[in-house]
Formats: C-alpha cells, structure tokens, sequence
C-alpha cells in the first residue's frame, strides 16, 4: 500500500526551500516556453526570479482555465456545524483555550440553516466543525450528511482526519468531497502549533488524502495555511502532494485552497508574509502545473483581490460566508473562527462575477447513487 | 441540400450536434446553438436541477428544433450510468441517452469496459443510447451488437481542441459500421469537423471550440458551414489523393 510519507521523507525542507531561491530567469523563462511543465519549473514560477513574469503567468493561466473549465465558476457555501474542539491550534478561533461560547448545531438548526442558504440559491455545500470527537464525530457527521442531501446536490466536509472505513462510511451517505489541508508541511513547525490534541498527530494527518484515495472519494482538497512557514516551501510540497495524488489515486479529482492567515480571537500574526502579488504569483503557477486541478478562494480574501482573481485560474468561489455555527439563522452575532474579509452578499458576488463574464455555475453534480 | 441523417426514430437535417457547457451565460449559449442550427444538444445532467421547472439551462433550450440529448458525465461505471440515464429519462422525458462514463475525471476518458456493459443494459431498457468511446474499432463493432443507435468515437480528449488525433482509426470505424458515426470531442476548428465530414462521418459533435471562442455566435455559424461543406464534399465523393505523381508526357510511350 502506497503512502505520500515514503515520498515526503526523502525531501528536506530547508534544501528545497534553498533550491526555489536559487532558480534564475532563465529558468522561469525555460518554464514558460513549456507546453507542460514539472515540479522544477514550478519552482522557478514561485521563486523570486519568477515574480517580474507574474503578467504572462496570469495569461498563460487565464487561458488554460477558459479552456478547461470556460468561462464558468463555482458557487459554494461553508457552513459551520460546530465550533467545539479539543485542539490547540495557536492560530485558530476555536482553539480549545479560547474562552468563547460553544455551540453544536441539532438538527433542527441544521435545517434553519440549511433554508437560509438554499433560498440564497446555494446547491454545493461545505460543512465545517472542530475536532471534537465525543460531541462531533463522525456519527454526527454522518447524521448532518444524511439530514441535509436531499437539499443539496453536492456535500463537502472540513472536519477532523478520519479513518479509512469511516470515509467510506461517509461516501456511501452521500459525501463528495473532503478537504484536509495539512497547515504546514514543515514538521518541527507544524509542531509548534498544534501542541495538543489529536491534530498534533503531523504524520496522521499527513496521510489522510491517502486514506481518502483508498475509500474512493470522489474529490480532496488539498493546500496549506499560509503564515505559518515559507509559502514557498509550503507551497512546493502542496504541489508535490497533489502529483502524488494525481498518479496513485486516478479516479479522484483534486482541489487547492490558499488560506492566508487572518486575523481573529486567538492572535498569531503571520511568521511569513504573502503578499497579493505572491498569492496570484501561486494561483497562476499552480494553473500552469495542472490544467485540470479546481482552485478555490474563500471569503478570506478582500473584495478586490477576489473581483480580481476570478478570471486568472479560480474555478470555485464562496460568499456571504458566516464562520460561526448558526451564523446564516439561529445565532447570526456568535463569534467566529476568523473574521472574513468580504462581506457582499451572495446576489453582489453573482452579478460581480457576471460582469467579468463568467457564468455562475450552482449546480455541478448529482447523487448517481440509489439511497 | 445534404442527406438527412436518421438515428433511431429521429431525423436531422443538421449534422452539428453541440453541447451546453462552458458558456459565459444562459442567453450566449442559445444565441450560438441557434446560430449553429444545432437539433441535437447534449446536458449534462448533473449540471440541471430537475425538480426545478425554471432550471436556467433547460429555460433556454426550450425550442421546438432543439432535441435535449441527455448526458450521463460525472458517473464512474455503468451502475450509476444506469441509474442516471433512468432519472434523465423520468425528468426529462427523453428515453435517448449519452453514455459517458470516464472515472478518469483529467482527460475524462471513457471506460470502455463499463460503457459496454451500461450501453447493453441500457439499451435491454429501452433506451436509445449514444456511447462517447475511444476510437476503438473493435469496441464500435461490439457496442453496434449489444444494439446502440450510433457510435460516438473521440477525435482526441474532451476539450483539447487538438482535431482528428485518432483518424486513422476512425477511418476504420466509419468503414465499418452499421450505426451513425459521430466524431466527438477534441474538434477545435471548422476545419476539423469539415475534414470528420468528408472522411464519412454521420455528424459531429462540438462544445468547447465554440463556447469558449472570444464570439460563440459567429463560431457556431463557422461550424455550421464548415459541417456541411464537409458533408457535401463527401457525398459529392471526393477526389482520391494521389501518392505517385503522373507525368503528362508518359516515359514509355514509345512502347506503343
């Protein structure tokens, strides 16, 4: 049985982080002459060097995403099931020494939520807790599926890593995708901010994309939270991940999200600044990587930057996200887990990205199984 | 002008067939199907909501020469394909069905293996199935058996716009079969539907090239020109391409 682990072990990360910074124009520019490039020159178009080309990088990628996905975008929504959590994650709202009120939605809120955004349009869900395996395990998470997928075409969970049977659990009720997003790929890091708690388990959660692989689900997301170390680096080993994945799991699709950190009740400033430019230098890169992989941005980022970005590689899109549970209905002022950055509502995001052409797309699967 | 094209019990005086995604909008995507004069459009059915009579798609395919050809694309092997094609033809009251079975959700190539087995289930339910294939000739033969209605052999992957990559191979395909031909997927110019058109093939099938042009509108007109300029080339029979040369004042003349 084939784990990343194996492949992840042979890298060191201050080597690779040296080798980025050694790329040199020409092999940006090596890069860009491809048709297809490689994890080399991909760390030629994050390098440094690749920053003045960040132009023709946006056009390279403007266009391979027309071709593949056309002049399209998905709309999802989160929505926060839970906020407890028994973690420690020196950057997270819900940390678990946070003093905040904590809430786990019943059902019955579930579907007061659930209304709110359907009457909003929205027919592909994410569904987001804590680690909190008592009160919120997968049992809960299960129910919450089960309670929820005759409203919605496409259900998508951020939740605590899981088991293999438990993921097939999960698919069988319904689920389409899992997004689990390792936060940093740097071990001793990685450490640091999450001391206690199952998540400080770095090498089970390394190897959670590769459970998934094995339950056959239909899509992982990947990606990693970035602040917390060298974006680059980080960036670097998303990407090897995502190959990875590509070639042992073949039936799956792929996805990558770019948290940047944000402010919120816990504190951490970033260790390592990503700058707009860098995060578009990452997304058009990314795009020139892999034709076929969905890149997603959240509300965590501000409304010009995503006005922007719409038409330079994103195929998915959130709004009006609350991050609090119950934030849509039941308890619209709880605190939540970082503050968004764009507030519009859903019908300003639709007619924004009408105006940059592009048709919102609500609706892009179907439960094909029998229940 | 050119032959009538009969699949099933249907005929067509169009031999464009086209597809609904990847348009900037509901309103773009009818002004070019129009303009192509398209009678056979394929949606994905994962892309409409069927309990909802105001679907944004299906509104705007609502035209008495536009056929809906449902497609079964996001399923992974023929038990779901099956259980799609049967909610498309309850929702959408259409037994004809175009089986798309591709796991492999990059390239989204088809699995012949599960797509043989759905098309034969398929076809036992009473469905008028359209398989999206490799350009496989044996895999024609054999789905031609189980008793589809056409075949729909790929020019090159979904949306590459690379043209007839497999053309020798559909050359055999047209050759042989008994059931409509029709070249789907990766024509990416007029040029490559004429050049499907004049080797034989029934009809062709184009999305991307035209959703995704700079001017939808006026490349669905391109396409519906080049589609039968091709066809008439065709049924006008070609000249035969000549490998040798022929001299005009022959060498051995003084033979006679």
């Amino acid at each position: 049985m084939s784990h990343f682990k194996e492949l992840f072990d042979t890298y060191n990360w201050e080597e690779t982080l040296q080798s980025i910074f050694k790329k040199t124009t020409e092999d940006v520019q090596s890069a860009l002459a491809k048709e297809k490039i490689d994890l080399e020159d991909f760390k030629a178009l994050i390098s440094p060097a690749g920053k003045p080309f960040i132009e023709q990088m946006a056009q390279k990628s403007q266009l391979l995403t027309k071709k593949r996905f056309g002049n399209t975008i998905q709309m999802y929504v989160p929505m926060y099931l839970s906020n407890e959590c028994q973690n420690i994650c020196t950057y997270c709202g819900f940390s678990m020494t946070n003093k905040i009120p904590r809430r786990t939605l019943t059902d019955s809120e579930i579907l007061k939520e659930v209304a709110f955004l359907k009457d909003k349009g929205y027919d592909h869900i994410l569904l987001v807790t804590g680690e909190a395996n008592k009160t919120v395990g997968v049992n809960y998470i299960k129910n919450a599926i089960q309670l929820i997928r005759s409203q919605f075409s496409n259900i998508t969970i951020e939740v605590q890593p899981l088991d293999k049977e438990e993921y097939e659990s999960l698919i069988e009720s319904g689920l389409y995708a899992v997004l689990v997003y390792q936060e940093t790929y740097h071990r001793e890091e990685y450490k640091k901010h999450h001391p206690k708690g199952k998540k400080s388990n770095f090498d089970y959660r390394l190897d959670t994309p590769d459970r998934l692989g094995k339950a056959g689900i239909h899509k992982i997301g990947v990606g990693a939270l970035f602040g917390l170390e060298d974006w680059r680096a980080d960036s670097f080993f998303t990407a090897l991940h995502l190959q990875y994945l590509k070639k042992t799991y073949w039936q799956t699709k792929y996805s990558i999200s770019f948290p940047r950190l944000r402010p919120h009740s816990g504190g951490l400033e970033p260790k390592v600044e990503m700058k707009d430019a860098d995060l578009v230098q990452l997304i058009c890169a990314f795009r020139l990587l892999d034709e076929d992989v969905e890149l997603s941005m959240s509300t965590r980022e501000s409304e010009i930057f995503r006005n922007n970005i719409v038409n330079l590689g994103i195929t998915s899109i959130s709004a009006e996200s609350k991050t609090n549970p119950g934030g849509y209905a039941v308890e619209p002022e709880s605190l939540e887990q970082f503050e968004i950055s764009d507030e519009r509502g859903t019908e300003e995001i639709v007619s924004m990205l009408k105006s940059r052409g592009l048709e919102v797309v609500w609706k892009d699967w179907e439960h094909f199984e029998k229940v | 002008m050119i032959d009538i094209l009969k699949i099933a019990n249907k005929e067509f005086s169009s031999r464009l067939f086209t597809g609904t995604g990847k348009f900037s909008s509901s309103m773009v995507m009818k002004e070019a199907l129009l303009a192509s004069k398209s009678e056979l459009v394929t949606v994905a059915l994962k892309r409409v909501d069927i309990n909802n009579n105001d679907d944004d798609i299906l509104t705007h395919l609502n035209h008495s020469h536009i056929n809906l050809l449902p497609n079964t694309s996001g399923v992974r092997n023929a038990k779901e394909a099956v259980f799609a094609a049967e909610l498309s033809r309850e929702a959408l009251e259409t037994n004809w069905v175009k089986l798309e079975i591709h796991p492999d959700p990059r390239y989204l190539l088809p699995d012949a293996i599960e797509t043989l087995k759905a098309a034969e289930e398929l076809v036992k339910l009473g469905f008028v199935v359209m398989p999206y294939i490799h350009a496989d000739p044996v895999l024609c033969k054999r789905l031609e058996d189980v008793g589809v209605q056409c075949v729909m052999p790929l020019g090159a992957p979904i949306g590459s716009n690379k043209g007839l990559k497999t053309v020798d191979f559909l050359e055999i395909i047209i050759e042989q079969s008994n059931v409509p031909v029709i070249v789907d997927a990766g024509i990416g110019a007029p040029s490559h539907a004429a050049f499907a058109m004049e080797l034989g093939a029934d009809a062709v099938l184009v999305n991307t090239a035209i959703a995704v042009s700079k001017d939808p509108v006026k490349m669905a007109k391109a396409f519906e020109k080049a589609v039968i300029a091709g066809r008439m080339a065709f049924e006008a029979k070609l000249a035969s391409i000549k490998n040798t040369a022929e001299a005009s004042s022959p060498l051995t003349s003084f033979l006679n």
